[in-house]
């Protein structure tokens, strides 16, 4: 009896989607993970993608075709994003999807992509999505490397050469841990010591004493996102550590500002350019669509620009693109479109896609170094 | 103010390390005390207490936000969680079974529930407010005390004293304890145990939202903030012996010397675990909680 | 009796609704739905053996069907020893671990098995956290394809039927395991322990066992699942899976073999029904379970049960 109701459901949920079947629209699909421990990642990303979609449609859509965006909240959990890769792909039929948010979940549904032959732009940070190429899967992202090779490049300049790490625990802070570790050596960087907390921990002032405690550390890094590295940067003031305190992309919003207050003045951070779009040098080639985007972020909102949405933003557009230049909206000629972006304007940096670097941003571009002063970024000259 | 004793290093470090633990600990006794007081009147263990602190701290962040002064964001949201406590209560009485089991799993779902409405109402980013007293600390031997944690401390002590003498002395908390004692002699004395039940709902919530309320500061606070302080309080709470504010302040207490220590000589990675280590071995060899008060519930 | 009777009846009726329903399976997602309702079925029918039946509250199935599956897929994966003979090592390994935790944590009774479990439960999920060289730590790991004997399972229809199969089968055993003299000493535990004690029931052996059974079928389903998605995740063994499996037994009915699956099925498609609603998904999923808890205490099952008694009162 109740499979009776299972199928009534299922049928439901055809019937449902036939009507969402209305020819003529471009599918595109979206995985974000709006909700859950993610949220400050795929909220500004569903934001991004909703307005842009709704702008791009009512300036008449992509050679005259409307844009049909279909988006699920994966909560950052991979099952759930395998779940909707397959409701995207083969219910909802979408010809490219952007997403998901995360590198656990990007890797969970790289699989079922690649079998269907439909593109897809993560917009995760981790190294290994686009390395080793994977044919149909993109991303746009500066990864967690870059932005360890940009500190370290940093600390280098600077003659710092013992590094303490302090870590987030969460998929972000391990995963840019690694890469760290792993490139150090590269700019003749020790680490000296490796500390971790926990996501929802409330005080970080035991693994901050051994640092603290540690005569070799000459300066400090925390990866990580979310009231972690809020927490540690005030610790870090209380404790009156005199070394240099850099934090990671992860915390690249005004949010983490307004959180660590006083505190976070005299941190060094790597971040995106668009946070500070207002500021970069009008040579900049990154400033004129950044600052478009923050501005338009902003009075669309009512809230400060992070540097996550302007990855959904970059996804969107490389599809729109890749779409004009192939005169197609099959899957196929998307990735080819999506593969062969030159000088591509994002708000990340300028893309050059090719058939072995499936990431394409330049590194000059897509990172800049920030030091806070007096509650809001300055860059590093 | 710098109050330097030793220059000995290692015993610096160690009471860098505890007094650290110290000040975490009273977090968690400060959730941990809501539990104590529910279930030592009603039996049942509250998934949803960490979803009440989160609630505190939401609320007042947000009607600071609307302009009101922090005095009477604090008091409102004080209000605005009994009343969910108060619902919860509702919900519980007019629950058509009462085991156990869908006790636990109807607690869990409000705790859902108290989620996904914060996401609704409020929203889904951090948030943060001043503290009563300012971001100042203390020096001592090489680590801090921060004036916040000093007011969690003394907030906590407070709160268990108050609930000692209002069980003690007054009243209204006599009957609340002959009601957990005994429903049906207390029901013959004249007492109204729903009344009495639905109190305890809601000064265990108004606890939670004082403790959300002191956290934020500190912490800062999102709509998903009570999962991990819920289950952290309710170790404190055990390790006590559930039935006991007091306890779970010391529960507390151990529960955050214990991964302060871990965190400091041995590894930070596993010191999350710690707290679910404590509650097994509390549970497997001293199931009243290390006062052994509460009579063991085992076969 | 004719009860024997109609227990392969009311199997060959479920073996012929799982029969039929893939000609109503238009596409892959659906199949995944369908395939992920199948093995979260069939964890709940162990867990349902387990809270209904032996009255024993579990909230750390999710971390043991997790675990269970990590052990497989390291093997396999890491180590080259073929899926089938990985999912038999991670059996046992589970197995083992599970009996021997038994013996403490099922000595504790109501909130105190519970929150034993739960500590279980997210022990294994931090370690399978932190152990990021074995685990991939939180980013998961990928997993290689499933074959047996050089068979190689692709298609989505293969895997429906695996798992159909499987909870056929499982069903079978929990029907005559029910109805045999242990199902009887299990009722009788969850009725009262003391009086199964008094009269020599070894209490404490049979939940024992029951315990190791139900871990057992969380480990195969939990290996499969991550066999079949080619991708496992610390998620699988976190404390909110163990939540969900918990409310799909009580949501579908306690000590109701087909309450298990019932509430398996629902809670799998609810998600897929709510995404319209994003935001307001967890508020509703959240005021489902309460509304459930409250009202239908004994889940959805005994609707059922309900309807069945009122066509019979008129019949006569």
């Amino acid at each position: 009896m109740f499979k009776n109701i299972g199928l009534k459901i299922l049928t439901f949920l055809f019937v449902s989607s036939f009507f969402l079947l209305n020819a003529g629209t471009i599918k595109i699909g979206a995985l974000v993970s709006a909700t859950g421990p993610a949220s400050f990642l795929g909220d500004p990303e569903l934001k991004t993608l909703q307005h842009y979609v709704e702008k791009i449609n009512n300036e008449g859509g992509v050679n005259g075709q409307k844009i049909e965006l279909i988006a699920y909240d994966t909560g950052a959990s991979p099952k759930k994003a395998v779940t909707f890769v397959k409701r995207l792909i083969s219910q909802d039929k979408v010809v490219a999807i952007i997403g998901p948010s995360t590198t656990g979940e990007t890797m969970a549904v790289i699989k079922f992509v690649q079998r269907a032959k439909i593109p897809l732009i993560s917009m995760a940070g981790a190294v290994v999505i686009i390395n080793p190429v994977k044919k149909y899967v993109f991303k746009m992202v500066a990864t967690d490397r870059m932005a360890c090779q940009r500190i370290m490049q940093d600390l280098k300049k600077r003659k710092l050469t013992n590094l303490a790490l302090i870590s987030g625990s969460g998929g972000f802070g391990k995963s840019m841990r690694k890469q760290c570790k792993e490139v150090a050596p590269n700019y003749g960087i020790k680490i000296v010591a490796d500390e971790t907390y926990g996501k929802k921990d409330t005080d970080m002032t035991t693994q901050l004493l051994k640092i603290k405690n540690n005569k070799k550390v000459q300066a400090v890094l925390n990866p990580g996102f979310g009231q972690g590295p809020a927490i540690v940067t005030k610790n870090y003031r209380q404790l009156k550590i005199k070394q240099p305190l850099y934090e990671s992309h992860g915390v690249a919003s005004k949010k983490y500002i307004e959180i660590a207050g006083k505190a976070a003045n005299g941190v060094r951070l790597v971040s995106p350019p668009v946070i500070v779009a207002d500021k970069l040098a009008d040579s900049n080639p990154v400033k004129k669509v950044a600052l478009a985007y923050k501005n338009e972020y902003e009075k669309a909102f009512h809230t400060q620009v992070a540097s996550f949405g302007g990855h959904a933003y970059d996804s969107l557009y490389a599809i729109v693109d890749a779409i004009k230049a192939e005169h197609s909206i099959n899957p196929q000629k998307i990735r080819d479109g999506i593969e062969n972006l030159k000088n591509f304007q994002g708000v990340d940096g300028i893309v050059n896609m090719s058939p072995t670097d499936h990431l394409g941003l330049d590194t000059k571009t897509g990172m800049v170094l920030l030091d806070i002063k007096n509650g809001d970024w300055s860059i590093v000259k | 103010m710098v109050i330097g004793l030793s220059s000995n290093k290692p015993m610096n470090e160690l009471f860098g390390f505890l007094l650290s633990g110290i000040t975490v600990g009273f977090i968690y006794a400060l959730v941990g005390i809501g539990f104590t007081v529910i279930y030592n009147s009603s039996g049942i263990i509250n998934f949803s207490q960490g979803e009440f602190v989160m609630a505190g701290g939401m609320s007042t962040v947000f009607l600071l936000k609307a302009g009101l002064p922090l005095g009477v964001s604090f008091i409102l949201a004080i209000m605005i969680t009994s009343i969910i406590g108060i619902v919860l209560y509702k919900l519980i009485s007019y629950s058509k079974d009462s085991s156990q089991i869908s006790l636990i799993i109807l607690t869990l779902g409000f705790a859902i529930f108290l989620r996904g409405l914060a996401e609704v109402v409020f929203d889904k980013e951090l948030h943060t407010m001043p503290s009563f007293v300012g971001d100042g600390s203390f020096d001592m031997l090489g680590t801090v005390l921060t004036y916040q944690s000093i007011v969690i401390m003394v907030v906590s002590i407070v709160i268990v004293v108050l609930l000692y003498f209002f069980f003690k002395k007054t009243k209204t908390g006599q009957a609340m304890k002959a009601a957990s004692i005994n429903v049906d002699a207390a029901r013959l004395m004249g007492i109204n145990i729903k009344k009495v039940l639905m109190i305890n709902f809601a000064l265990s919530a108004a606890i939670a939202a004082i403790g959300g309320v002191l956290l934020t500061p500190i912490t800062s606070t999102n709509y998903e903030v009570g999962i991990m302080l819920g289950l952290k309080g309710f170790a404190a709470a055990i390790i006590g012996g559930l039935s006991n504010p007091f306890g779970a302040v010391v529960g507390g207490l151990v529960l955050g010397v214990l991964e302060s220590l871990i965190a400091g000589y041995v590894s930070s990675e596993y010191k999350d675990a710690v707290a679910f280590v404590v509650l097994l071995a509390i549970l497997f060899f001293m199931p009243g909680g290390i006062f052994g008060n509460t009579k063991a519930q085992r076969v | 009796m004719l009860k024997r009777y109609n227990i392969s009846q009311d199997i060959i009726v479920l073996a012929i609704l799982l029969f039929i329903a893939p000609f109503f399976f238009q596409n892959d997602f659906i199949y995944e739905i369908a395939i992920v309702s199948l093995l979260n079925a069939l964890i709940c029918v162990g867990l349902n053996m387990l809270m209904g039946y032996a009255g024993q509250v579990s909230l750390g199935h999710g971390a043991f069907a997790g675990l269970g599956g990590y052990i497989a897929v390291i093997l396999s994966s890491n180590y080259g020893i073929s899926p089938l003979f990985s999912i038999f090592i991670a059996i046992v390994t589970m197995a083992i671990f599970a009996f021997i935790i038994s013996k403490p944590i099922l000595k504790l009774r109501g909130h105190y098995l519970a929150m034993a479990t739960l500590g279980v439960g997210i022990i294994i999920s931090i370690v399978l956290n932190v152990e990021d060289e074995l685990t991939g730590g939180s980013d998961g790991m990928s997993v290689d394809s499933f074959s047996v004997f050089g068979y190689e399972f692709t298609d989505s229809l293969q895997w429906y039927i695996l798992c159909a199969v499987l909870l056929i089968f499982t069903i079978w055993m929990f029907k005559n395991l029910i109805n045999s003299p242990f199902g009887r000493v299990l009722k009788s535990i969850e009725g009262s322990q003391k009086a199964a004690n008094s009269v020599g029931i070894n209490v404490s052996h049979y939940k024992s066992v029951v315990f190791v059974i139900s871990v057992v079928i969380a480990t195969l389903a939990g290996s499969l699942y991550a066999f079949f998605s080619g991708f496992i995740s610390p998620s699988e063994a976190s404390f909110s899976h163990s939540i969900e499996l918990v409310v799909m037994v009580v949501l579908g009915g306690l000590g109701r073999v087909y309450g298990a699956i019932i509430g398996a099925v629902i809670l799998t498609i609810l998600p897929q029904l709510l995404t319209s609603f994003e935001d307001y998904q967890t508020l509703i999923y959240g005021a489902i379970i309460i509304f459930v808890m409250m009202f239908m205490p004994k889940g959805i099952a005994s609707l059922f049960d309900d309807i069945k008694r009122r066509l019979f009162a008129q019949n006569k």
